[in-house]
């Protein structure tokens, strides 16, 4: 399976951001990965690692002026293949929505306040599928059925701001299923949304995703996520990706010091009380060009000159010793010059590795003392 | 939808009531009341106070509000102190030219602003951008008096292109059947009038266009800036939309909220300035009519004057709250 032409096939895409007087910004600085249909990728990191601009720049949705983006995206299409990041606007404008959708973080800002829902389901059937008047409006209202809109009928004729949050973001998805896309994108899409809505939402993507073979862009900061719906999951920072892996072995062998970082900070529930939660220390802010040396070096605990010297490579792990990869076997892929070897330390001690355990506690007992006082 | 409508009008019963009151305190509290227009400067206090009693200016203030009330509830604002003929009778005689002027004004404004508004917010940054922005800028700076007096001068007086003064050229005979100049025109088929009555109304129209226009493109050119920006644009951008689509259903709609209330307000204050407009051009419209009573202490014209303005004002919102009520649906549903 993994042999065959992936879907769409990213390569070293990066995304310089130009502002008159403040210099360039790389948000996304030689990410790939690769999507196949039926298989959801989740893209993993926290917040302005790039997750985002590169969704936007994968559907042409980046601002005209002020943006340079760069590397490759092809994409199989009915016709054959294509680079998203080369071909002209008006072809990118008859992908949209038919061949590629997506779905946003905060289902009321994303609809039209003063459009009927009808009409913002319509209008794409008429766009892509050249449907009109009752024969769009019947389409329009099993599609809001099939994701799980009561009384889709009436709801035709609502406004935004009639439906919940969870409809809300059911119709958005109704939308973007419209035409049966190959590829769908979907950028946080539950965190507008409480636990229990956001669970139903995920389930639908889920079965979506199975039903249509459509390969899902899963964006998001949340593991919990990622855990319960990604198959293959790029781990972001600083606009690289530094993880990839199956969900399996990333989550049982994660060799990134990122990585074991992030699903460190998970707050447990079997944690003892007053437990202090264990952060990546440091913020964003105190990255390094990844031109330089490692981007992560600055908050790192494994750091050593090496990590200075020019940027990390890939480097492909050899699957053996745990031997619990992922079906698809391999994938597994770091960019790290001293990777977390759990040959030689036990989980639990990488996770509470003494410098970090010390670092944090330090900083939370001052806040720990306050609250008791 | 009615309802709305209903509960609107209801909620203007207290407005105006208490525009009234306003009205009949600001009334009392004047300096130099008619007693002292009307009569000589050698009358004897005894000879004002005769005066005041047969205007009934010395009956407890109660009564004086109740009889006020009455009298705005007939129809009767009053006799006019320079013409001697009822204030109803002038102001309707004189409401068709202003009517047609703010009109055109209005028009003009509206016509120009919002495309030179919307461009100026598609191309930002551009000379276009820059030149919209400027020209505003001078456009809300300028006052009318001073705009109205530089037009006359320029492209009436200087290059003939345009009457200088009044409705219609002396010497065109019209048929008159509404007293609007234009509507008649093209009823009748007249079309000489009509060109020259919209001769007329072009430099006094352009002057009191002035503050509309540059609010008009700025409030545009703003609200299309922030309406492209909403994630809903995104959305439709992401559907793969046509550019039309996309730039009327959903930046346009949107963008227009904020203007229709603008262009509501401004349409109120267009009757205010056109007393100055009107009077520059010799435009024989309310506004000119006030200006005069305003040097004569013609308090009856003035009162009225108030009176017909803040009633515009009142209803004009009315009707720019039932437009916004179309427009947008989160207002119906409060």
């Amino acid at each position: 399976m993994s042999s065959s032409t992936p879907l769409l096939a990213v390569d070293e895409l990066s995304v310089v951001f130009h502002r008159r007087g403040s210099g360039e910004t790389r948000a996304v600085d030689g990410v790939s990965f690769s999507l196949e249909e039926g298989r959801v990728t989740g893209l993993v990191g926290e917040s302005g690692c790039g997750k985002s601009v590169t969704s936007l720049a994968l559907m042409g949705l980046l601002p005209d002026r002020g943006v340079k983006v760069g590397g490759s995206a092809v994409m199989q299409l009915p016709g054959g293949e294509a680079d998203l990041l080369r071909i002209s606007q008006r072809r990118l404008r008859d992908l949209r929505g038919s061949q590629m959708a997506m779905i946003f973080q905060d289902p009321l800002s994303s609809l039209n306040p003063v459009v009927p829902i009808g009409l913002q389901v319509t209008e794409i059937l008429k766009r892509h599928r050249g449907m009109r008047g009752a024969v769009a409006r019947k389409e329009a209202a099993d599609l809001l059925y099939r994701v799980g809109i009561p009384d889709p009928t009436r709801r035709l004729n609502e406004y935004p701001h009639q439906l919940s949050g969870g409809m809300r973001q059911r119709a958005l998805i109704a939308m973007a299923v419209a035409c049966k896309p190959r590829l769908m994108i979907a950028d946080e899409p539950t965190t507008a949304l409480d636990v229990t809505i956001q669970a139903q939402i995920l389930e639908l993507l889920k079965d979506l995703v199975t039903e249509e073979g459509t390969a899902l862009l899963m964006i998001t900061h949340d593991l919990g996520v990622v855990a319960g719906l990604c198959d293959d999951i790029n781990v972001l920072y600083a606009g690289r990706a530094v993880e990839t892996a199956p969900r399996e072995p990333l989550f049982a062998d994660p060799t990134h010091p990122y990585t074991v970082g992030l699903l460190g900070s998970i707050p447990r529930l079997d944690a003892p009380r007053g437990e202090p939660l264990t952060p990546v220390r440091g913020s964003v802010n105190d990255n390094i060009a990844w031109a330089d040396g490692c981007a992560f070096a600055p908050r790192c605990d494994h750091y050593t000159m090496e990590c200075l010297q020019g940027p990390p490579p890939l480097v492909t792990m050899e699957n053996g010793g745990d031997g619990d990869g992922g079906g698809d076997g391999g994938g597994h892929v770091h960019r790290c010059v001293n990777p977390i070897d759990h040959a030689a330390v036990a989980d639990r001690a990488v996770l509470d590795s003494p410098t970090v355990a010390d670092e944090v506690e330090v900083e939370v007992e001052g806040e720990d003392e306050e609250e008791r006082g | 939808m009615l309802r709305f409508i209903v509960r609107r009008l209801l909620q203007l019963i207290p407005t105006l009531g208490g525009l009234s009151i306003l009205l009949f305190v600001w009334l009392q509290r004047l300096p130099g009341g008619p007693e002292y227009a009307l009569l000589p400067d050698d009358a004897t206090p005894e000879q004002r106070e005769m005066l005041r009693r047969s205007l009934g200016l010395d009956e407890p203030l109660m009564v004086q509000y109740l009889a006020f009330l009455r009298r705005i509830a007939q129809g009767d604002l009053g006799t006019s102190l320079q013409t001697s003929r009822p204030v109803l009778d002038e102001f309707l005689l004189r409401f068709p030219a202003t009517f047609e002027l703010g009109l055109t004004a209005i028009l003009i404004a509206v016509v120009i602003g919002l495309p030179l508004g919307y461009l100026a917010a598609r191309r930002r940054g551009t000379i276009l951008d820059f030149a919209a922005v400027g020209g505003s800028l001078l456009g809300i700076c300028t006052p009318v008096f001073f705009l109205a007096f530089i037009l006359k001068v320029v492209f009436a007086e200087g290059m003939g292109l345009f009457p200088s003064a009044f409705r219609l050229a002396p010497g065109i005979t019209r048929t008159d059947i509404t007293g609007f100049v234009v509507l008649d025109g093209v009823m009748t088929r007249e079309w000489d009038v009509v060109w020259d009555a919209l001769a007329h109304l072009a430099l006094p129209g352009l002057a009191l266009a002035s503050i509309p226009l540059a609010v008009i493109t700025r409030m545009t050119r703003a609200s299309v800036l922030e309406v492209m920006q909403e994630d809903y644009v995104r959305t439709a951008n992401a559907k793969g939309l046509n550019r039309t689509t996309v730039r009327t259903r959903h930046v346009l709609r949107n963008a227009l909220l904020p203007v229709v209330t603008a262009v509501g307000l401004l349409t109120g204050s267009l009757f205010a300035g056109a007393v100055l407009t009107e009077s520059v051009f010799a435009f024989p419209g309310i506004g000119s009519f006030v200006y005069i009573a305003t040097q004569e202490r013609d308090y009856p014209v003035l009162t009225g004057f108030i009176l017909l303005i803040a009633t515009m004002y009142v209803f004009i919102n009315l009707l720019v709250d039932i437009s916004y009520s179309l427009l947008d649906p989160r207002v119906r549903a409060q």
